[in-house]
C-alpha cells in the first residue's frame, strides 16, 4: 500500500520532541558577537540627535550603528512586496507605504521602531550600552487606532498621506449594487471590528550572519518561511549585491504564521555589523521586543450590507472596511484586506452584485502584515456574521439560509460575480455532514439542560472559503553516492511537516525507500529558488511539481535500463520501484539505475554525455488554476452568565481539502488553525492607549493566548472532492481552520446571549465583555 | 540584567548578616517574580541572597489544630501533601491553582507572601484563615502582614520562617483568573472556625482585604444566598484592561458565593 493518504506519522517530531530541532539560536559561530536593537519608547517623535560615544566605550561594546550611517554607506531600506501599479488608489494617484529605513534617521513612527544597533560581546553589555545612548526625542501627537487615525484633523503618520489613508480601492460595481439594494425585500447591516493580533510564534525572530572578507560573501541564518525572498529582498533591495554573493539559510523553524515571510531590519544588520566589525554577530528577539517589533494581525473596522429577496435569497453585498496598516506598508500589509482576499469576498454563495470598498489607514503603530490566512479569514467573518444575522432576521435557520444561497456543485465550475473560477466542491453535503456530526437536531435538548446548570448555550456556524495556489517553483530530485534520494523544493515548513509528506510522494512515485529521501529546503543556494512556505500552497507548489520532477526521472530511466537490459526503450516499463524489461523476466530497482546513470561505467558513451546529470531531474507546477479549500465549522459553547465566562464545549468541522495526503497532519494543521480562530474570537486582544499609541498589552501577562485547556476535542473529518486543477487533486489545508473558526464561534456566542436581547457582539468575547453586554442588555 | 553579587547562605544567620552587610540586597526565594524583574532591568539590587540554601524553612507539619509550613515550601509540596489535602484542602486546591506546574515547583509561600503580589492568591488564605507569619525576629497576624500593594509589615532584612494555619471546620477559596497570567481577577477565602467566620479577597484591591458584612451574614447562616444582597463597594478596587472596578466588585461577591459552596462540599 502507498503511503500517500495514510496517516503517517511526521520524521520531524523525534527530533522536535527530544529536544534535538536546530534553530538559529542553535547556530554556534565561533567568536560571534550579540547584536540588540535599541527602540523608541515613542510611538511618534522627531529625533533631534543621537550620542553614542558614552555607549561605545563601555566595557564589552564591540561598536553602535545607527541610521545616518547606513544611509551614508547606501544601504536600501524595506518595503512592501506589492509593486506600486498592482495596489493604488481609486483616482490613479500612487498609494503611500512611507519609507523605512533599517534604523530611523529622521522620525520614529512607532513605539518599538528600531534606532540604533548595538553589538557587544554579550546581551547584557549591549543591553547595559544601550541605556547609554543618548536620544534627543521631540514627542508628536500620535495615533494608534483606525477611529483617531481618521478623525479630522488628525497628526498625519506621512505627511503625503492625506487624512491617514494609504491607499483606497474598490472592486465591483457600486451603482448597480445600489439598484439591487433599491429591490430588496430585506436589508440586513452590521458593524464589526476584527481585534487587532500579535503573531506570537513559539520561536521569536532571530538571525546570525558572518561576512567572509576574503570571499565577499555573506551567510545568513535566518527564522524565515523561505530562504530565498529573503536573500532577494537582501541582495536586491538593501546590500545592492550580487544575489550569489549572499546564502541564506532558514535551519528548523519553531512557527511562522505569516510574520517570518517578510523580512526585517535585524536581518541585514546582523551581516552589516559583521561586515563593518569583523566577526559573525547574532540577534535574536527576546519576547517582550517581539510584542512590539514583529508585524502584527487583523485590526479592521466594516460596515456590511446584504440585500435579500423575500425568499431569503441574495440581491447584492456592500462592504466598506478601514484597515490599519501600521506606520508603514510592508511586505504583504498594503494588500492584505483588499487583493489578497478579493474571490473570497463573497464567501460560498450566489452573490449577482456586490461592490467592497476598503482602505488602509496609517498609524502609530508597528506594521500589520500577513497572519494566519491574511485577507480571507476577515472576509470570511463579515460574510459568515452578516449571514447568521440574516437568518435571524428572517427567521430562517442557520443552515437554511445558506443552503439556499450555496453555490450548487453541478453548477460548477462556477465564475463568480467577482472573477472567481471555482472548480470543484459541495457546500451542501459538507454543510449536512457537519450538521450529523454535531448531532445539530439534539442543540434544545442540551441547551435545556445548560440552562437547567443555570449556563447559557449557544451555536453557531460558518461555511468558509478559501483561494490559494500561484507561486510556482522548481523542484530538484536527485541521487547521491551514497544511495540517497535529495529533493531540493523552494517551500520552507516552520511546522507543516514537509520532510513527512513531501518524502512520501517521492516514495510512492518512484517506490524508493521512505527512509532514502532528504529534504532540501530552507537554503538559498542549495535549494532550487521558490517563493518560500505561506498561503497554504506548499502542497500544491512542491507536491504537483515532485510528480514532474518524477515523472522526468522515470523517463530517464526507461531509457538507461534499456541500455542495461539490454533491451529497446519501448521494452521497457516502470512499476513498483523497478524497471521490467517486458521480454524477458529481468527488473531492475530504481536506485541501481540511478546509480549506473551516476557512475557511467556500464553504460554508452553517448548516453552518458546526454544525461549529463544521470537520473537527476527538475520539475515545475506551473499550471494555471486557483483552489477553493471549503468546509462548515459548527461550534457549541456556554456561558457562565455570573462570570460572563464562554467555555466552548464542542467544536466540528466537515472540510474539503480535495486530495488528503496525510490526514495525521491535516488534522493538526485544523486543530492548530481552529485553536487560532478561538483564539481570536474570545481571548486575543492586542491593544494601544487611545491618545498616546503605546503598547498596552505587551507582555503574555496581559495578552491572552489560547491554551489547552481553553479548548475541546475538536471533531474533524472530510470529504475529499478532487480539485480538477492541479494533478494531485489538492486544495491547501493551512490557514483553513483560522479562516472559518472566528465567525463559528461569535455566531455561537451571539446565539447564547440573543434571547437576553443581545444583538451586536464584537471579538473578543472576554468575560468582561460578555458580562457587561448581559448588564447593558439587561438594563443594568 | 545587572550586574550582582550572589550569596548562598546555610544559616538564617548568616542570611540575616548578608541582609545586614549589603543594604540593596533582595533575598531570593523561589524567584518566580524577582527573576523575571531582573531580567527585564526593573530591579537592580547589589546583592541576591539565595535562600535556597537553608533546609530547615523547608517542611510542612501538621498537628492537632494548627499547619505549619516552611517559608521556602513550594506550592507544589502544598498542593501535594496528604495531609493539607486531608485537614484543610482549601490550602492545597489554593496551592494547585497558582501559576503553572514550573512555578509551583519554584515559587514559595514565604516568597509569595514577602513579595505581596496584589493578585497572588496566598494572602487570601493567610488572611482568611487568620494564618501567623514567624519571622525571625516575631511573630506577625496576617491581618497586620499585608499593608498595600507590594508592602507588607516585614522590617528590612527581616526573614520570614514559617507560616502557622489554623485549621478551620471548613474552608474554600474560589478565584476568577486573569485569563491571561491566571493571578486573581478575584480570589475569595472563606473559612468557618469556632470563633467565627471570616471572608478575605485577594486581586480585587490593593490589598488582601476582608468583608465584615459578609463574615457576620455568614456567621449567622453560612450558606452561598446569605451573602446574595450584599454589595461590594468598588471605589478602591482595582481596573485594567481584563476587567474593570464593577466586574471586580460582581465577582467578590460571585466568588465569595462559590468558597462558601465549596467549604460546605468539603
Amino acid at each position: 500500500m502507498g503511503l500517500m493518504s495514510q496517516p503517517i506519522r511526521r520524521t520531524e517530531d523525534k527530533r522536535f520532541i527530544t529536544g534535538r530541532g536546530r534553530y538559529v539560536d542553535d547556530v554556534k559561530m565561533e567568536g560571534a558577537a550579540i547584536g540588540y536593537a535599541l527602540r523608541s519608547p515613542y510611538a511618534h517623535a522627531r529625533i533631534l540627535s543621537i550620542d553614542t560615544e558614552a555607549a561605545k566605550t563601555m566595557p564589552g561594546v564591540i561598536g553602535i550603528i545607527v541610521g545616518s550611517e547606513l544611509e551614508a554607506a547606501g544601504i536600501g531600506h524595506l518595503g512592501a512586496a506589492f509593486p506600486a501599479s498592482m495596489l493604488k488608489n481609486r483616482d490613479g494617484t500612487p498609494r503611500v507605504d512611507g519609507d523605512r529605513a533599517l534604523l530611523t534617521v529622521d522620525y520614529v513612527r512607532y513605539v518599538g521602531e528600531p534606532v540604533a544597533f548595538v553589538v557587544a560581546e554579550s546581551q547584557n553589555a549591549a543591553k547595559d550600552a544601550a541605556e547609554q545612548i543618548l536620544v534627543d526625542y521631540e514627542e508628536l501627537p500620535a495615533v494608534g487606532l483606525i477611529d483617531e487615525a481618521v478623525a479630522p484633523g488628525a497628526p498625519l503618520v506621512w505627511p503625503q498621506a492625506k487624512g491617514n489613508i494609504a491607499v483606497d480601492w474598490e472592486q465591483g460595481d457600486e451603482a448597480a449594487t445600489e439598484t439591487a439594494f433599491a429591490k430588496a425585500a430585506h436589508i440586513t447591516r452590521i458593524d464589526l471590528v476584527n481585534n487587532r493580533v500579535v503573531v506570537n510564534s513559539m520561536e521569536a525572530r532571530g538571525a546570525a550572519g558572518r561576512f567572509d572578507k576574503e570571499t565577499g560573501h555573506y551567510e545568513l541564518f535566518v527564522t524565515s518561511q523561505g530562504a530565498h525572498p529573503i536573500a532577494d529582498t537582501i541582495a536586491k533591495r538593501i546590500l545592492k549585491i550580487p544575489q550569489e554573493r549572499l546564502r541564506v539559510i532558514t535551519p528548523d523553524v519553531g512557527g511562522g504564521f505569516g510574520l517570518k515571510m517578510s523580512t526585517f531590519a535585524e536581518y541585514p544588520l546582523v551581516l552589516i555589523a559583521s561586515e563593518r566589525f569583523g566577526m559573525p554577530v547574532k540577534w535574536m528577539s527576546e519576547r517582550t521586543e517581539a510584542f512590539q517589533s514583529d508585524s502584527h494581525g487583523r485590526d479592521l473596522k466594516s460596515h456590511a450590507e446584504m440585500a435579500f429577496d423575500a425568499e431569503g435569497r441574495i440581491l447584492a453585498y456592500r462592504v466598506c472596511t478601514d484597515f490599519n496598516l501600521g506606520a508603514y506598508g510592508l511586505g504583504f500589509g498594503p494588500g492584505i484586506q483588499n487583493i489578497i482576499p478579493m474571490f473570497v469576498v463573497g464567501g460560498v454563495y450566489k452573490v449577482p452584485v456586490l461592490h467592497n470598498y476598503v482602505r488602509a489607514v496609517l498609524t502609530n503603530t508597528v506594521p500589520v502584515e500577513a497572519y494566519r490566512g491574511a485577507g480571507r479569514p476577515e472576509a470570511a467573518y463579515i460574510i459568515e456574521r452578516i449571514m447568521d444575522l440574516a437568518a435571524r432576521e428572517m427567521g430562517l435557520g442557520q443552515d437554511e439560509i445558506r443552503l439556499r444561497n450555496f453555490i450548487q456543485s453541478h453548477e460548477m465550475p462556477y465564475r463568480s460575480y467577482v472573477g472567481a473560477l471555482i472548480d470543484s466542491g459541495d457546500f451542501q453535503r459538507n454543510l449536512h455532514d457537519c450538521l450529523k456530526q454535531a448531532d445539530w437536531a439534539g442543540f434544545p435538548a442540551r441547551r435545556a439542560e445548560s440552562e437547567k446548570r443555570g449556563k447559557l448555550r449557544g451555536r453557531g456556524m460558518a461555511y468558509y472559503i478559501e483561494k490559494t495556489a500561484g507561486g510556482a517553483s522548481a523542484v530538484d530530485i536527485s541521487f547521491t553516492e551514497a544511495g540517497r534520494v535529495e529533493v531540493g523544493v523552494g517551500t520552507s515548513a516552520h511546522g507543516q511537516g514537509h520532510e513527512t509528506t513531501f518524502a512520501a510522494i517521492v516514495a510512492d512515485k518512484l517506490g524508493v525507500p521512505f527512509e532514502s529521501i532528504d529534504l532540501i529546503q530552507g537554503d538559498s543556494i542549495r535549494a532550487p529558488h521558490g517563493g518560500g512556505t505561506g498561503g497554504s500552497r506548499s502542497l500544491w507548489n512542491s507536491g504537483n511539481g515532485i510528480l514532474k520532477a518524477a515523472d522526468a526521472v522515470i523517463d530517464k530511466g526507461r531509457e538507461v535500463a534499456a541500455a542495461l537490459l539490454d533491451t529497446s526503450i519501448d521494452q521497457v516499463t516502470f512499476d513498483d520501484g523497478a524497471f521490467r524489461a517486458q521480454s524477458s523476466n529481468r527488473f531492475l530497482p530504481l536506485l541501481e539505475v540511478a546509480e549506473a546513470a551516476r557512475s557511467g561505467t556500464k553504460l554508452p558513451a553517448e548516453l552518458n554525455e546526454r544525461l549529463e546529470k544521470g537520473l537527476n531531474s527538475s520539475g515545475t507546477h506551473d499550471e494555471k488554476g486557483d483552489t477553493f479549500p471549503n468546509g462548515c465549522h459548527i461550534c457549541e459553547i456556554e456561558i457562565d452568565p455570573e462570570t460572563g465566562k464562554v467555555a466552548v464545549i464542542s467544536y466540528d468541522v466537515v472540510d474539503d481539502f480535495g486530495f488528503v495526503l496525510n490526514p495525521l497532519i491535516v488534522a493538526g494543521q485544523v486543530h492548530g488553525g481552529v485553536a487560532q480562530g478561538i483564539g481570536q474570537a474570545l481571548m486575543e486582544n492586542c491593544l494601544y492607549e487611545p491618545g498616546t499609541a503605546q503598547l498596552l498589552s505587551g507582555s503574555f501577562m496581559d495578552y491572552t493566548m489560547p491554551r489547552a485547556d481553553d479548548l475541546p476535542s475538536f471533531g474533524f473529518t472530510y470529504n475529499e472532492i478532487l480539485c480538477t486543477t492541479n494533478p494531485l487533486g489538492i486544495k491547501g489545508c493551512g490557514e483553513a481552520g483560522t479562516v472559518g473558526a472566528a465567525p463559528a464561534v461569535m455566531n455561537a456566542v451571539l446565539d447564547a446571549l440573543w434571547d437576553k436581547g443581545v444583538r451586536e457582539v464584537d471579538m473578543p468575547m472576554t468575560a468582561l465583555r460578555v458580562w457587561e453586554t448581559l448588564q447593558r442588555a439587561m438594563g443594568g | 540584567m545587572y550586574a550582582f553579587d550572589y550569596h548562598k547562605p546555610h544559616s538564617l544567620a548568616e542570611a540575616a548578616a548578608l541582609l545586614e552587610a549589603h543594604p540593596e540586597a533582595r533575598l531570593l526565594a523561589g524567584g518566580m517574580t524577582l527573576i523575571p524583574t531582573l531580567k527585564q532591568r526593573l530591579a537592580s539590587p547589589t546583592d541576591l541572597v539565595d535562600l535556597g540554601g537553608l533546609a530547615d524553612l523547608v517542611g510542612i507539619v501538621v498537628d492537632a489544630g494548627e499547619i505549619t509550613i516552611g517559608a521556602m515550601t513550594t506550592h507544589a509540596a502544598v498542593a501535594h501533601s496528604k495531609e493539607i489535602k486531608a485537614r484543610l484542602p482549601a490550602l492545597a486546591a489554593l496551592a494547585e491553582g497558582i501559576g503553572d506546574p514550573q512555578v509551583r515547583h519554584r515559587g514559595t509561600i514565604g516568597g509569595s507572601i514577602s513579595n505581596a503580589d496584589p493578585a497572588a492568591d496566598y494572602p487570601a488564605a493567610l488572611v482568611g484563615l487568620g494564618a501567623t507569619v514567624i519571622t525571625d525576629r516575631r511573630e506577625i497576624a496576617a491581618d497586620d502582614f499585608f499593608t498595600g500593594m507590594f508592602e507588607t509589615a516585614l522590617a528590612p532584612g527581616e526573614i520570614v520562617r514559617q507560616v502557622r494555619f489554623p485549621i478551620p471546620l471548613a474552608a474554600g477559596y474560589a478565584k476568577f483568573p486573569n485569563p491571561a497570567s491566571r493571578y486573581a481577577v478575584v480570589g475569595a477565602f472563606v473559612a468557618r472556625t469556632a470563633a467565627g467566620v471570616r471572608v478575605a479577597v485577594t486581586g480585587a484591591g490593593p490589598s488582601v482585604f476582608r468583608l465584615p458584612e459578609m463574615e457576620a451574614a455568614l456567621a449567622s447562616s453560612f450558606a452561598p444566598q446569605a451573602i446574595a444582597g450584599i454589595d461590594v463597594p468598588e471605589d478602591d478596587l482595582n481596573r485594567d484592561p481584563h476587567a474593570t472596578a464593577a466586574y471586580r466588585a460582581h465577582l467578590v461577591g460571585v466568588m465569595t458565593a462559590r468558597a462558601v459552596t465549596t467549604a460546605l462540599e468539603s
